[in-house]
């Protein structure tokens, strides 16, 4: 609109210092009381809710695989009966990809984009919200399940027909099916946040050369959950149809095919391999640029790596159906496009050498992370190359060789760069350092446990042994292996043990860190830890890749935004020149009622058709709670 | 592949040597991929140690580089911008080498795997066929012969030539499961719906095992199966045996088990051809005392263990569709002892 802000509204050039920080805070802070932390649209306050949830699905998801562990770790235990390891196995993937690896990524985004690109909240806040309630909603319904003995059975891709009802009858797959689309809904808010956060958000200054890699990384990510989460959105969709009103998208018999399910998991399924992977090269990269004290060698590498990891990524989910009787010519294409891949995360991977090389590097935790990251990433790569070849995949398929494959790559391409990063950003978001030793002891038991754990499930896989087998006789000769495995699988259990208690210690008598404790370069670096609710007194102006080293103490800022309501500066796509005063959004409780009435159809609709239609009207309810005009001022130039 | 392949597979030999010896002490290798006994299998392993010893390479390439860059001296510098300009055009140049490299090895790594592929896939004319049903949990086998009296059923044991192609039609009867003999060639999958095919020569006879690799239920680690390569005459005579008909019982004792069977319910669901039994619902068991195992390859086919299943096959594969029958134990007895002498 083209009317004029009132004439006697506050803005920031007038005030200064605590005068108005001060002010700042009073318009920014999240409510207080329990009823008001329910109302949070702060995307520090939401996004530290989201690691916190993601890192408790983590340890349950451990938890599972310590079981397991235990069941295999000889020939014919009963530890576990069938029916048990068969959930457990289940119940382990869908936590930890769906209810860690995506989320915890994303939980990161939330929190720290905003602040990467120097504005004051994520775009959508409200929405933001709303994300995490659904994504702990999803979860809690999956594990509430689990604890009644209605947890999933059928693996975490969940294959028709043994997902049909005709051969799980129970609730189980439902529940599997459903949690699917609660994380899906929750995935597709934050990406959509994510994207308009750093084409719209972006300090002035902050043109597209000058957006931190990590940044890079997550809108790439976000356009990757943007166009996979749709294709397993029509499958579970599908599946639950067939479930529930006998549609027949997979019954053979009346003209629907098994292998649609796959296609159409898989389509998502790669890509959600580099949902998870990319994010953590973005935590590799920021990390790389403070500990080795120079900025990352080949940006412009980096970046055009990250988009065409993304493209690539679509274009190999058939390596997965390699044992389904494809055409041989169409297979064998999709061994060279899932090898090329190896191409954009070569390069990546060349860059950071490259950068430690020049580097002065300081040996701290976070770095010691990201040298074991490039260790174990390289070997699980190049077991990837392997698997992506039509013969040698025939015979590693579905055996442990691909468990190996796969946690080398997730968890040395993504837990270990996680882990650095918390050790990294967990000083900005509680204010106190983690103890140093304890951070070293914890890097070596991950990286030693890790290596013990998985490395012999190569050999298993391809001496014979099929994964999700709850047990195996003694003749098979695994009895040794599996034994190595599972002690290496307590190491590092271990190593999660002590990650916590570095971070209880650190809560309560960690060293205070400081605005900066690293020497930075980002902006996250530039207010305090941990940042006061609006992020930032006034907007930096970003004049170079990395402002904190480039300006030092004197980074320059924009004034001009109100201090009587919530506003944040919206910047033009390429340039990142100050377009317009935008209105960001106040507390609100709709969000969370919106998500409980959308649990309440989600969950009703895997038990009666009907829920569609008494599941509706509470949300449109909640929806026009949620967007009613409030009469706050018009955004103007 | 001409005399490049050769060198590296003697490259190839002394790593697996080493490897094997190192790593696989005690391994009977009776269902490995590391220990090949047919064409496929031992192609596979061929293609897998070119791709073994390509990425050992590279791996310990990127870890020396790794090493190196932070082991070697540094020089001195004043803050994290003082940007060495020679060097970023320098690695530049390096990193874009390597790229270009990297496309080069992915690409032949495409062409070896495809050759290899051919070799695996490559079909022959003269191949015995065999059609096998996976069911949960266990499989179903059809010997196809060239007039319908050479038709013969059989479970969980397949027997083969050596030397002779085979051909397996695969198919399922119920979800996905996927045959798979490391020792003989890949898996490939039993599709409900949809009918898959392969073929595979075993060089040597020998005992191998396979099992189902892709998850199929409640008792997916319980669906084995052997895979008994014989000389062909050998191979000849069993399939001549197996054609016919379950020899009538010569005692009493078992005149009264095949009695029994039918009064039972077994005959419900088991066949034994020659026999008014004649159920289709669970393995063929005409020949059922000549097989090595029983249960999918659970258990070694002895009386005490074929006891044990039929007074209680819950306890043994919970979850299989074999009800408990209420038997006395004399009853038990007389169909054991029955189905003992189906040679």
């Amino acid at each position: 609109m083209s009317m004029a802000a009132e004439p006697n509204e506050l803005r920031d050039d007038v005030l200064n210092g605590l005068q108005l920080s001060t002010q700042l805070e009073r318009v920014w802070r999240t409510p207080s009381g329990l009823f008001g932390a329910l109302m949070s649209v702060d995307h520090k306050v939401v996004g530290r809710r989201y690691i916190v949830t993601a890192f408790a699905f983590l340890l349950l998801g451990g938890v599972l695989a310590i079981l397991m562990r235990v069941q295999l770790a000889g020939p014919e235990k009963t530890f576990l009966s069938a029916d048990k390891y068969n959930q457990i196995f289940t119940m382990h993937g869908s936590t930890m990809m769906f209810l860690f690896a995506v989320p915890v990524m994303e939980a990161f985004a939330v929190y720290l984009v905003p602040l990467m690109v120097g504005t004051r909240n994520i775009a959508f806040p409200r929405l933001n919200a709303f994300s995490y309630w659904m994504f702990l909603f999803g979860g809690c319904f999956l594990w509430i399940s689990f604890l009644f003995n209605v947890g999933p059975d059928v693996g975490w891709f969940a294959y028709v027909p043994l997902s049909n009802l005709q051969f799980t009858p129970t609730k189980r797959a439902d529940v599997w099916a459903q949690m699917i689309t609660f994380t899906e809904v929750a995935a597709l808010a934050v990406s959509v946040e994510i994207v308009v956060t750093v084409f719209k958000l972006r300090a002035p200054g902050m043109t597209l050369d000058r957006i931190p890699l990590f940044v890079w990384a997550m809108l790439v990510t976000s356009f990757l959950v943007m166009f996979a989460m749709p294709s397993i959105m029509v499958a579970s969709t599908s599946l639950i149809l067939d479930r529930l009103v006998n549609t027949r998208f997979y019954d053979p018999s009346s003209g629907g095919h098994p292998l649609l399910w796959q296609h159409l998991f898989w389509f998502f399924g790669h890509p959600e391999v580099y949902i998870i992977f990319i994010p953590g090269t973005g935590m590799v990269s920021a990390i790389l640029a403070t500990f080795a004290r120079r900025p990352v060698i080949g940006y412009p590498v980096i970046i055009l790596s990250l988009i065409a990891t993304g493209f690539l990524s679509f274009g190999l989910w058939v390596h997965h159906m390699f044992v389904t009787g494809l055409p041989q010519l169409g297979a064998g294409l999709f061994t060279a496009s899932s090898m090329l891949i190896a191409v954009p995360s070569g390069l990546q991977i060349f860059c950071w050498l490259a950068t430690l090389w020049d580097g002065r590097p300081v040996y701290r935790t976070p770095l010691l992370f990201v040298i074991g990251f490039i260790v174990i990433f390289v070997l699980g790569g190049l077991s990837g190359v392997m698997v992506a070849s039509v013969p040698i995949d025939t015979q590693v398929h579905d055996t442990y060789f691909v468990v190996a494959h796969f946690h080398y790559v997730l968890i040395g391409g993504a837990v270990f760069p996680l882990l650095g990063a918390v050790y990294y950003w967990l000083p900005k978001i509680t204010g106190r350092m983690l103890s140093e030793r304890l951070g070293r002891w914890n890097f070596w038991l991950a990286f030693v446990g890790f290596n013990i754990a998985f490395f012999p499930m190569h050999i298993l896989g391809l001496i014979g042994m099929p994964r999700r087998v709850y047990t195996y006789t003694a003749e098979m000769d695994w009895a040794h292996l599996n034994l190595l495995s599972s002690g290496g699988a307590l190491l590092f259990a271990l190593s999660f043990a002590l990650l916590l208690v570095n971070v209880i210690y650190s809560l309560r008598k960690g060293e205070l860190a400081g605005d900066n404790p690293w020497s930075a370069s980002t902006l996250e670096w530039a207010t305090t830890s941990p940042p006061p609710p609006q992020g930032f007194d006034r907007i930096p102006v970003v004049k170079h890749r990395d402002p904190l080293w480039a300006d030092g103490e004197s980074l320059p800022v924009v004034a001009g935004l109100s201090v009587e309501r919530r506003e944040v500066l919206l910047t033009s796509l390429a340039e990142a020149e100050p377009q317009i005063r935008e209105a960001s959004p106040e507390p609100s409780i709709w969000p969370l009622l919106t998500a409980v009435a959308t649990t309440v159809f989600f969950i009703g609709s895997i038990f009666t058709p009907w829920a569609v239609l008494w599941g509706t009207p509470p949300m449109a309810v909640t929806l026009i709670g949620w967007f009613w005009p409030t009469g706050s001022k018009e955004d103007e130039e | 592949m001409g005399s490049h392949a050769k060198v590296m597979s003697v490259w190839v030999r002394t790593a697996l040597v080493l490897s094997a010896t190192w790593l696989l002490a005690g391994c009977s290798g009776r269902q490995s991929a590391l220990d090949p006994q047919g064409l496929q299998s031992e192609q596979i392993r061929q293609t897998l140690f070119v791709f073994l010893v390509v990425a050992t390479i590279i791996w310990i390439a990127v870890v020396f580089v790794l090493s190196m860059g932070m082991l070697r001296r540094k020089r001195e510098a004043a803050q994290p911008l003082g940007l060495h300009e020679e060097f970023e055009e320098r690695s530049g140049r390096v990193i874009l080498m390597l790229g270009l490299a990297t496309t080069v090895v992915v690409l032949g790594l495409s062409v070896v795997s495809y050759a290899g592929q051919r070799t695996v896939f490559a079909k022959s004319e003269n191949a015995l066929t065999l059609k096998i049903i996976g069911h949960q949990w266990w499989w179903e086998v059809h010997y196809e012969g060239d007039s319908p009296d050479k038709t013969f059923a059989t479970a969980n044991e397949i027997r083969i030539p050596t030397g002779q192609p085979v051909k397996v039609e695969l198919e399922s009867a119920d979800v996905i499961h996927s045959f798979w003999v490391p020792s003989l060639t890949g898996k490939m999958d039993l599709i409900t719906g949809q009918k898959n095919e392969l073929q595979f020569t075993a060089k040597k006879a020998g005992v191998y095992r396979g099992q189902c690799a892709e998850f199929c239920g409640l008792q997916h680690a319980h669906m084995a199966f052997a895979v008994i390569a014989l000389p062909p005459d050998e191979f000849g005579r069993w399939r001549d045996h197996e054609n016919q008909s379950a020899s009538s019982p010569p005692d009493q004792l078992g005149r009264q088990g095949e009695a029994l069977f039918r009064a039972r319910g077994c005959a419900l669901c088991h066949n034994i051809s020659g026999t008014p039994a004649g159920g289709q619902m669970g393995p063929d068991l005409t020949h059922i005392g000549s097989r090595t195992t029983i249960a999918a390859g659970t258990l070694p086919n002895t009386p005490a263990t074929l006891g044990a299943w039929i007074a209680d096959p819950q306890h043994i594969k919970p979850g299989n569709l074999m009800p408990q029958m209420p038997l006395q134990s004399g009853e038990l007895i007389a169909i054991l002892h029955y189905l003992e002498q189906l040679k």
